[in-house]
């Protein structure tokens, strides 16, 4: 036994050197072969990917630079055969996609708004800028009675315009915006009645939330425009842009409600006891102690709602108010500019504005989510 | 006031006003709601009769049986000349269901396909799916239709220069797509569809009883195979007795049309596809989400039983993701149906395009809305209510 625990005993002195991981499975190689070419049937896969890729790629490039119209005075040129986009006609056309048929001398007060509007949306959307109380108060109730003034005018000397010349991302704008602000308020509301104990107004509220979440919002625009001036009493005119407001602002609401009794049933139930035994009424427990929790855990969701309202927008042009696709296509009917590839550089412009802000938006809320994601997850 | 026999304080709560009563206060909030509702439902109401009392417009749904007039792009079921608003509506409802049925089977499809893509390991297929959700989805609905039917369907050749995918048999025009249409022989007709009804009640059986003798002695049977077998085999059986009783009728081109053969309307064509294209990505998320819920240990367990790959997908992660996907993608096949009303703005003879002509015509706003609502509250509720059931079988039975 003992010759043979001698004649085995080795042991090394130091540690062995330690080995670079087999070649096959590190560096761009390996990745390859684990990401791109797994088997043949992945392979196949990834050729498949790449074709589509390049030539969806290829066909885009072809069409917006290689193969562009750059500039010309009207759509001969782009009436040319085998002709790309036609950026002239955005050239003559951006302003009124921006701001509709409002009167060009006036431009500088809608352009005024779109200052005000990201003058006070930014810093909201930082957290780390202070005074957001005052920011608050700017972002709902200053900025919306500021553009309310400069675009209408008709005080302080400033011309009046009517509704029917807004247009363009104007009233995208215009419309999303108010839509959410106005909604939330409503939606608080309604989702406060939904888990009230009293039946009466859970049961109303149930109603309506479920009523408007159930039906499409083109109806609700088309009841908006038809029905509305026939609910008012006699004489009483409502302006046609003002009807869809109220229609998607109330469409919205019921939307938020449900987002914010989201939030509301997160909300472990030793706060509400909590603020009971402080002896907070009702009104108070809510607004002091429920809200504020379940509004910073929906922040994200109300983003959503905004990103589909925001999309939604375009709807208004069934009921003949031009959006901004509303006003891309209005212009497609312009004769001077008319070309088959005209409406393919309109959409193109309308797509690139829309995927921009809707983009930029939801990465917004998924960091926003990110950065919320404390306290009750557990 | 009684005294507590150890005398510590009352038993009986002080007494407090009525209106810090929160019961009382309760019935006095709910009675004054109530009534605030109710006063605002009546000066709406009242508003309304006088306001029609002043346009001369009749009210009622009698306006229902009066003649359209109109034709329909697309009648699905027979609309003669002097037909009904009535009938329009119900012409414009079939198609409604022709497009909500068609874009949720393409976007089911689809959307299922980009969200294992997006999980996939191949580095290309998942960013490829990546990069189509966050465009398609962030995209207005709209601004995709108008795409499709005016910048892709609409710049297509006349019907004189036709495309010819299928030359003589298949033809792609700016009026639509047009399809050789099928006549089956009586016996062929009648022996498919039965066929396949009798070899579908048949594997049904058959699936029950291969699964109770699984239970009982663990034998297995292969029941995915006789399904199969019976589903292609019984229909084509019968269509051979018949002698392949079937002529295609191809469309034939004339000076300035086609005649003969299916047409399918280009407005159909783009609201399919922009439906199916834009609810994809939102399936394909609902996917994603659904099979990552499932945890890896699943997996590993049943890998560990001895599943395959294969195995390990359809009898365990599928059927527990599918608890997590249904109820979501059920919410979109809503939306789907919802969003098929935008139908209107490229014309294509929905409800609710059918709905505004006859609006229009008519003057008949309150109906013609009350109808539109009725039909979508009516599809969502019943939706609604199908999940709950749904729900509460699927939900985890917990101890």
């Amino acid at each position: 036994m003992s010759d043979v625990t001698a004649s085995a005993a080795f042991v090394r002195p130091t540690l062995a050197e330690p080995r670079d991981p087999p070649k096959s499975f590190v560096g761009p190689f390996a990745w390859a072969r684990a990401h791109l070419f797994g088997s043949i049937f992945d392979a196949l896969l990834t050729a498949f990917g790449l074709f589509l890729l390049g030539w969806i790629a290829w066909t885009v490039l072809d069409f917006a630079l290689f193969r562009a119209v750059w500039s010309a005075k009207d759509g001969e040129t782009c009436r040319a055969e085998g002709v790309g986009a036609c950026w002239p006609y955005v050239e003559a056309y951006w302003k009124q996609f921006v701001y509709g048929r409002y009167p060009a001398e006036e431009r500088w007060r809608p352009t005024l708004v779109f200052a005000i509007f990201a003058a006070t949306l930014i810093p909201l959307a930082m957290p780390k800028v202070p005074y957001k109380r005052a920011n608050v108060i700017a972002f709902l109730v200053g900025m919306p009675i500021a553009s309310y003034f400069l675009l209408t005018g008709g005080v302080f000397g400033l011309e009046p315009v009517e509704t029917t010349l807004w247009g363009g991302l104007l009233v995208t704008l215009i419309v999303s915006v108010v839509g959410i602000v106005c909604s939330l308020p409503l939606g608080i509301l309604l989702a406060l009645g939904r888990r009230s104990k009293l039946p009466i107004i859970k049961m109303l509220c149930i109603v309506t939330i479920e009523f408007w979440r159930g039906v499409p919002l083109i109806t609700v625009l088309f009841m908006a425009s038809n029905m509305l001036p026939l609910f008012m009493p006699e004489g009483m005119e409502v302006d046609k842009l003002l009807r869809a407001l109220i229609g998607v602002a109330i469409f919205t609401s019921a939307y938020l409600a449900e987002t914010i009794r989201g939030g509301l049933q997160a909300i472990p139930k030793g706060q509400y006891e909590g603020a009971m035994a402080l002896g907070l009424g009702y009104w108070q427990m809510m607004g002091l102690i429920v809200m504020p929790q379940a509004l910073k855990l929906v922040i994200p969701g109300i983003v959503n709602s905004f990103i589909s309202l925001f999309k939604d927008t375009t709807l208004v042009l069934i009921v003949s108010i031009f959006d901004l696709l509303g006003m891309i296509q209005a212009s497609l009917a312009d004769p001077v500019w008319i070309s088959p590839v005209t409406g393919k550089t309109g959409y193109l412009v309308a797509a690139v504005t829309f995927w921009v802000f809707c983009f930029g938006m939801s990465r917004y809320s998924q960091w926003m989510e990110r950065r919320l994601a404390t306290g009750h997850k557990r | 006031m009684t005294k507590r026999p150890d005398g510590l304080g009352a038993d009986v709560a002080p007494s407090v006003a009525w209106y810090n009563d929160p019961t009382k206060r309760g019935y006095l909030f709910q009675a004054l709601t109530l009534a605030a509702v109710i006063v605002v439902a009546w000066t709406i109401v009242h508003n309304t009769a006088v306001n029609l009392e002043r346009r001369h417009i009749a009210q009622g749904f009698g306006f229902l049986s009066t003649t359209a007039g109109f034709d329909l792009a697309q009648e699905s079921i027979s609309f003669p000349k002097d037909a009904s608003y009535g009938r329009a509506l119900v012409v414009g409802l079939v198609n409604t269901v022709i497009v909500a049925v068609a874009g949720i089977f393409f976007a089911t499809v689809f959307g299922f396909l980009v969200g294992v893509g997006r999980l996939s390991h191949n580095f290309v297929i998942s960013r490829l799916c990546t990069g189509y959700v966050e465009l398609l989805r962030n995209i207005p609905l709209l601004l995709q239709i108008f795409f499709w039917y005016f910048a892709v369907l609409g710049v297509l050749p006349s019907p004189r220069q036709s495309l010819q995918p299928i030359p003589g048999w298949v033809f792609v025009n700016n009026r639509g797509l047009y399809l050789p249409e099928f006549h089956f022989g009586s016996f062929a007709g009648w022996g498919v569809v039965g066929g396949l009804i009798v070899a579908l009640v048949v594997s049904w059986a058959i699936r029950r009883w291969a699964r109770a003798r699984q239970m009982a002695t663990g034998q297995q049977f292969p029941a995915g195979w006789v399904t199969l077998g019976l589903v292609v085999g019984l229909p084509l059986a019968l269509f051979a007795i018949s002698g392949f009783d079937l002529s295609l009728v191809a469309p034939k081109k004339s000076t300035f049309n086609l005649s003969g053969g299916i047409q399918i309307i280009p407005e159909l064509i783009a609201l399919v596809l922009a439906l199916a294209t834009y609810t994809a990505s939102f399936i394909a998320e609902v996917v994603r989400a659904g099979i990552l819920a499932v945890s890896h240990g699943q997996t590993e367990a049943a890998r560990s039983l001895g599943l395959s790959h294969g195995q390990n997908l359809r009898l365990v992660v599928i059927p527990q993701a599918m608890r997590v996907i249904i109820p979501p993608l059920t919410n979109q096949y809503l939306n789907l149906t919802k969003n098929s009303s935008l139908a209107v703005a490229i014309a294509y003879p929905d409800l609710v395009s059918v709905g505004g002509i006859v609006l229009n015509q008519s003057g008949q706003a309150i109906e013609v809305i009350v109808i539109w609502m009725a039909i979508y509250l009516g599809t969502s509720v019943t939706t609604a209510m199908i999940m709950n059931v749904y729900n509460r079988r699927m939900a985890i039975v917990e101890r």
